[in-house]
Parts: C-alpha cells; sequence; structure tokens
C-alpha cells in the first residue's frame, strides 16, 4: 500500500497500486484483487482515479505504439500512452490527435475514460468522436472489443464512464492531417460577458480553436482575454524548445488568497492585453502553457485544490453565469485559472460525457475546507436550475443529486459495469 | 537527409534502452538492431517503434550473452558491411544482496551478467569501431559502482568493473575518433525498480534518464550522472571517511 493523490492533492489515501506492465497478460494481472479501478497519469482533479484502501491498475507501463497506418492515420496504442507521445511521433509525420485537453500528458486510456474536450471542441466534438474501436478487458478475465460499430452501447458506456466498464487496454485512434507545430494566434481583451459571447459566436466559424481566461475578480466589471487560433499558413522554422521549469516544493500555505489573487489577475489581465494581437505561436505552448509548469498544483499549498468545471445549456448560460460571478465575487474566493469556452453542437458520444451544447467555466479554488464547500453549494443551486452539469473529471465532492440531475443517462451505466470496477467517485455518486 | 544512422542496442528491453530507440526513432532516420533474452518483448518494442517513426529499420535477435565466441561472431556480422555509429550496450538485472550472500552461484551470476558480459560486447565493438575509426560506445552503469555499501555490494562490483573498463577504453581511444560514454543512473522509475517504489522511494523519471543518455552520446560525455544531482551527492558518497561512512546506514 502506498499513499496515492490525484491533481487537486486533496487526499493521500494507501492504495494497492498494481503496475499492469504486460498487454497479453492482463487478465492474470488483473485477477482477484477485490474492487479496483483504473489508474492513468492521475491528472483528473478528484476520486474519479481514486480508490481509497482498495486497489489501482495503473496504465503507466501499457505505453507502447502497436500500429500505425501513414495513409489512412489510423493509430492503435495502448492505454498508458500519453497524448504528448502522441504528439512528438506524429507532428513531424504531418498526423495530429484531434482532441487534446489542456494538458497533453494524460494517458490516451484516461482521455477515453473522461471523454475530454478540447479548445476546439466546436469543430470537431470530444475526444471519444475519434475513437475507432477499443479493446476492454473485464476483472473477470473477458476481452471485448467495442466501438461506434462494434458493440456501440459499450462503447457509449465506456466513452466518459470513468473506467467503471473494464480496462481500457488498447484503442484505434483517427488522427488528423496537420501542416505542422505552428499555429497563426489572436489575443483580445473583452470588457464584458456579452462582449465574450459576441466574440466566442463571431470566432467559432473561423477559428479552429477558441478559448478565453476570465478575472473573477474583477466583480461586475467581468474583463478577460479572449484567445484564438488557427494552423498556420507560414509553417517554415522549427518551433523552439519551451523553457521547462517546475515547481519544487509545497509552499505552507497556498500562493493563490484572498490578497494575491487580485494582483495576479490584474497583472495577467494587462500583460496580455498589452501583449495582444496576432501572432505566429508553437501549439504546445499556446494550447498547454501549464505543461511547462511542472508540478503547478503544488502551489495550491499541502491542503490541495478544488477544480469546479460546470457546463450550462446556452439559452440559460449567460444570466447563469452572471450569478455564478456574482457568487464568487460576494464569497472573496476567487479563482486564478478561470477558463470559459462555448461548446459546440455535436451531441457527446458518451453516457456519462461532459459536454453539452452551451457554455462551460472552469475554476480553482484552494482547498478551505468548509467555506469552500459553502461556497459549491451555493454554485450548486445556479447549476442545478440552469440545466447545467459539473465535470467529472474534476469533480471531488458533488452531492449525488446534482449528479442524478445533470446526467439522466447514468442509471443506464448499471448494466455495462464491470462489477470488479470501484472507485471513490462511484461509490459516492452511485452507491457501489 | 544523411544516411540512416546504424545503432545496436544490446539489451533492448532495458526501460531506458527502450525510451532512448523511441527518441532515437523521432530524430530521424534510423537502423535498429536489437538485441535481447526475451525475444517476445523485444518484437513488441519494434513493433512499437515502427509505429512511431516513419524511416525506421528495426530487427530483433537474440544470442548468449555470456558467450565469447557468439559476441564475436554477432559484432563481426553487424560491422561486416557498414560500420555502427552507436552500440548502446545497457544489459543487467539488479541483483538483491541477500540471496547473492547465501548463494555464491548467484553471486557469479550477478557478475557476470552485469559487469562481465557487457564488457565482452564492448570489447568486441571496440576492434570493429577502431577499425572503422569511428562510433560510439555507450555502457549503461551505475551509481552504484562508486562505492561499495552493504545493500547492494554484488551489484555495485559488477557496476564499478564496468567502470574502470570504459576508463582503460577511452584512454585507449583518447587519440582516435572513437567515444566511450558510461551512463550513471540513479535510481530510475523502470520495472526493474519497482520494489523500490513500492517502498515510496523517490526515483528519477525513464524518460529524462533516456534524454539525458542520448545527449551524453551525442556529445560523447565519458562519464554522466543522471539526473546531474548524483555526480555531487556520489562525489559526497565517495568521499566520507571510513569512520563515518561506515555507521551509515545506506
Amino acid at each position: 500500500m502506498r499513499p496515492v493523490s490525484s491533481w487537486g492533492r486533496l487526499s493521500a489515501e494507501p492504495h494497492q497500486v498494481v503496475d499492469l506492465s504486460d498487454i497479453a497478460a492482463l487478465a492474470d494481472q488483473m485477477r482477484g484483487m477485490g474492487p479496483a479501478i483504473p489508474l492513468g497519469m492521475g491528472r483528473s482533479y478528484g476520486d474519479a482515479c481514486l480508490n481509497p484502501g482498495g486497489s489501482l491498475l495503473s496504465t503507466a507501463r501499457l505505453d507502447r505504439f502497436h500500429s500505425f497506418d501513414p495513409e489512412t492515420g489510423r493509430l492503435v496504442c495502448e492505454a498508458g500512452v500519453q497524448l504528448r507521445e502522441i504528439q512528438r511521433a506524429m507532428v513531424p509525420r504531418g498526423w495530429s490527435l484531434p482532441v487534446i485537453p489542456g494538458t497533453q500528458i494524460v494517458s490516451v486510456g484516461g482521455a477515453i475514460a473522461n471523454d475530454v474536450h478540447g479548445k476546439n471542441h466546436h469543430r470537431v466534438g470530444s475526444f471519444g468522436h475519434h475513437v475507432r474501436n477499443l479493446k476492454l478487458v473485464r476483472t473477470d478475465g473477458q476481452a471485448i472489443d467495442c466501438g461506434p460499430g462494434v458493440n456501440p452501447d459499450l462503447f457509449a458506456a465506456t466513452v466518459g464512464g470513468i473506467g467503471l466498464t473494464g480496462l481500457i487496454a488498447t484503442a484505434e485512434l483517427q488522427l488528423q492531417p496537420v501542416a505542422g507545430p505552428w499555429l497563426d494566434t489572436e489575443i483580445l481583451p473583452y470588457r464584458s460577458l456579452d462582449e465574450f459571447l459576441t466574440l466566442a459566436d463571431d470566432s467559432e466559424s473561423l477559428w479552429e480553436h477558441t478559448v478565453s481566461w476570465l478575472d473573477c475578480t474583477a466583480g461586475r466589471r467581468t474583463r478577460g482575454i479572449f484567445l484564438r487560433a488557427n494552423p498556420a499558413v507560414d509553417q517554415s522554422g522549427k518551433p523552439p524548445v519551451p523553457r521547462r521549469s517546475a515547481v519544487p516544493l509545497t509552499p505552507p500555505l497556498s500562493l493563490f488568497n484572498r490578497l494575491t489573487l487580485p494582483v495576479f489577475n490584474a497583472l495577467y489581465y494587462h500583460l496580455n492585453a498589452h501583449r495582444g494581437g496576432a501572432k505566429r505561436r508553437p501549439f504546445d505552448t499556446f494550447l498547454f502553457p501549464l505543461d511547462d509548469v511542472q508540478d503547478w498544483n503544488r502551489l495550491y499549498g499541502p491542503r490541495g485544490f478544488y477544480q469546479y468545471q460546470l457546463v450550462v445549456p446556452r439559452d440559460a448560460g449567460p444570466a447563469a453565469l452572471r450569478d455564478i460571478l456574482e457568487i464568487i465575487a460576494k464569497s472573496g474566493q476567487g479563482s486564478f485559472l478561470a477558463v470559459i469556452k462555448t461548446f459546440g453542437e455535436r451531441a457527446s458520444p458518451g453516457l456519462l460525457s461532459f459536454p453539452m451544447p452551451g457554455i462551460t467555466l472552469s475554476l480553482d479554488f484552494p482547498n478551505r475546507g468548509a467555506r469552500t464547500e459553502r461556497l459549491f453549494v451555493e454554485l450548486d443551486a445556479v447549476v442545478r436550475a440552469a440545466g447545467g452539469r459539473l465535470y467529472l473529471a474534476k469533480d471531488a465532492r458533488m452531492p449525488r443529486d446534482l449528479f442524478d440531475a445533470g446526467y439522466p443517462k447514468a442509471p443506464e451505466l448499471a448494466r455495462f459495469r464491470d462489477p470488479g470496477m470501484s472507485s471513490g467517485m462511484s461509490r459516492r455518486l452511485m452507491g457501489h | 537527409m544523411d544516411q540512416k544512422k546504424r545503432i545496436v542496442v544490446v539489451g533492448a528491453t532495458s526501460s531506458i534502452a527502450e525510451h532512448c530507440c523511441r527518441l532515437w526513432v523521432q530524430k530521424g532516420p534510423v537502423e535498429l538492431i536489437l538485441v535481447a533474452r526475451n525475444i517476445a518483448l523485444a518484437e513488441r518494442i519494434a513493433t512499437d517503434l515502427r509505429a512511431r517513426g516513419g524511416a525506421v529499420d528495426v530487427s530483433v535477435e537474440t544470442m548468449d550473452f555470456l558467450s565469447a565466441p557468439a559476441i564475436t561472431e554477432a559484432v563481426a556480422r553487424w560491422t561486416s558491411q557498414m560500420p555502427v555509429d552507436i552500440a548502446l550496450i545497457a544489459h543487467g538485472v539488479l541483483s538483491p544482496q541477500l540471496p547473492c550472500q547465501d548463494d555464491i552461484g548467484q553471486t557469479r551470476e550477478a557478475i557476470e551478467v552485469n559487469g562481465v558480459s557487457p564488457v565482452l560486447f564492448a570489447e568486441a565493438f571496440a576492434g570493429a569501431m577502431e577499425r572503422a575509426g569511428n562510433g560510439t560506445i555507450a555502457l549503461i552503469g551505475s551509481v552504484a559502482g562508486d562505492r561499495g555499501r552493504r545493500a547492494n555490494y554484488v551489484y555495485g562490483a559488477s557496476k564499478a568493473l564496468m567502470d574502470r573498463y570504459a576508463q582503460g577504453l577511452q584512454h585507449r581511444f583518447a587519440a582516435t575518433s572513437v567515444k566511450v560514454v558510461l551512463i550513471k543512473p540513479g535510481p530510475t522509475d523502470t520495472p526493474m525498480t519497482a520494489q523500490y517504489k513500492a517502498q515510496g522511494r523517490k526515483l528519477a523519471p525513464v524518460e529524462s534518464v533516456a534524454e539525458g543518455t542520448v545527449n551524453a552520446i551525442k556529445r560523447g560525455t565519458p562519464v554522466a550522472y543522471l539526473p546531474r544531482r548524483w555526480q555531487l551527492i556520489m562525489f559526497v558518497v565517495r568521499n566520507l571517511p571510513n569512520v563515518i561512512f561506515n555507521r551509515l546506514n545506506i
């Protein structure tokens, strides 16, 4: 047994970690170990990848490619392969993953099990839309193929199914052609929520990637930075190797607090507003700026932090977001990493997929115990009333009724579950 | 583009070696000859490397790692048509200390696999590279070879053998363009060290050790501690007086 934390560092409970290593003998390695849950890179923020007191099936060593067809762009690889490894090998060969979340340091299995989305959701949907097939190994030793064309019901339960239908062993992914590693980018400051929505709507048809950072400490005077990007016309030149840094230790207190946040946010806003405009940038530093800062989650101190990511339908969205920003401003518990984005219309492939047509907002809050939970209860009420939901990959605390309301297809998952799989999250939200 | 680099990897199923190969296939056209005892695993690694790289040519073979005639024959075959640019000699087993103390048969095996066998391969390549006037021999040693400790001195002694051997080979080739690189990784997160990880010890990620190895080979660095802080740590460990060292439980 050893202590394992997820990305939010809210707990460090002991787990029995099983390093799966032999793709040909997974069934043997998984047999007879009591309730278990697959663990990829541990990048989900809450308890989706935790199983306190039980077993974790680590896929870190299932990290080999099986085949790649340069004619069709189909890649077959093991579940533990990191998205960054795929990009490093394939971008120079003219192919890219269609969907990458805010970090490339996640596994293929985790990307499927959380049906992650990227800044191009309005164009290409979520990760699950590009999975052609996957091999699921159940704890009873059975191996089952599923995909949009084979066992589609099991596939829909597995995409976004947070590991509960079995272990994803391998997956066949459809890559998309890419001209090179450069993006033509634009950075635009905005000064109200309406201005953000106009920018988002105007940008969706012409820009492949859109995302925005929001200053939620500015109260009613909402302001933020809108970022959009397209594959660059000029792909010449090798992109620079990013300067990597690391947070070497955990500070005794969160560096983000009531005093520092308005300062950080104002600085960030003005720096970007001034360096704004159009510029050619490498895709990785533009899309995944935090990947160059190793262990950034330590900045929130020893008690860890919550990420609260919600989506609300487009109609009720703007009003709900105004309420949410007001509640946060009043609470004085601001967030530095407030990211807002509009999702596209494409229906999500999984029973528990997060994206729905609407607006998504994600916020980081240092863990201050009961005070933070009180704030969440207020935010929950707005999300529920607006017909929205919270993202399971980020969640560590949502109440069961909010889960039931936000994920109406959840009961359908039951008949596809692997009885040997159980996580902290599944016990909290589904009872077992 | 220049012609394909030819690289022979002995002990190709070693995690550090596998990650070096991943970096090489990303860097450009390369021909890899993977030599391993576990042929099934080596085939899976070859499949992975072929899928990752565009212009790569990967072959797999197995042999008796302790047979001098077999090593002589194989190295002659690999180097007869075209010169080998890099020979990475990476095999080894982490031989636990206590079984070696209880059974000197295991002691012999540990020293043969970790010390004698790599030296035989290196010596066979040394002759071929000397004749070709070019090439790099890289050996994976260990910080454990820097000072004998009760926790793993049999393993450490075999790595120390490699250390002194590499030193002599570097002396022999000092005036030539053949390079000899000795890599000394600290505890690295690989299947070999799984028991350390379970004890909660901090291990260096294999990706960064492999990156350091590939860079050291490219530059011809004579001795590379990876991660680099181990150079300082081992400097201290080597120079601790016995009165202090013998009291430490390390």
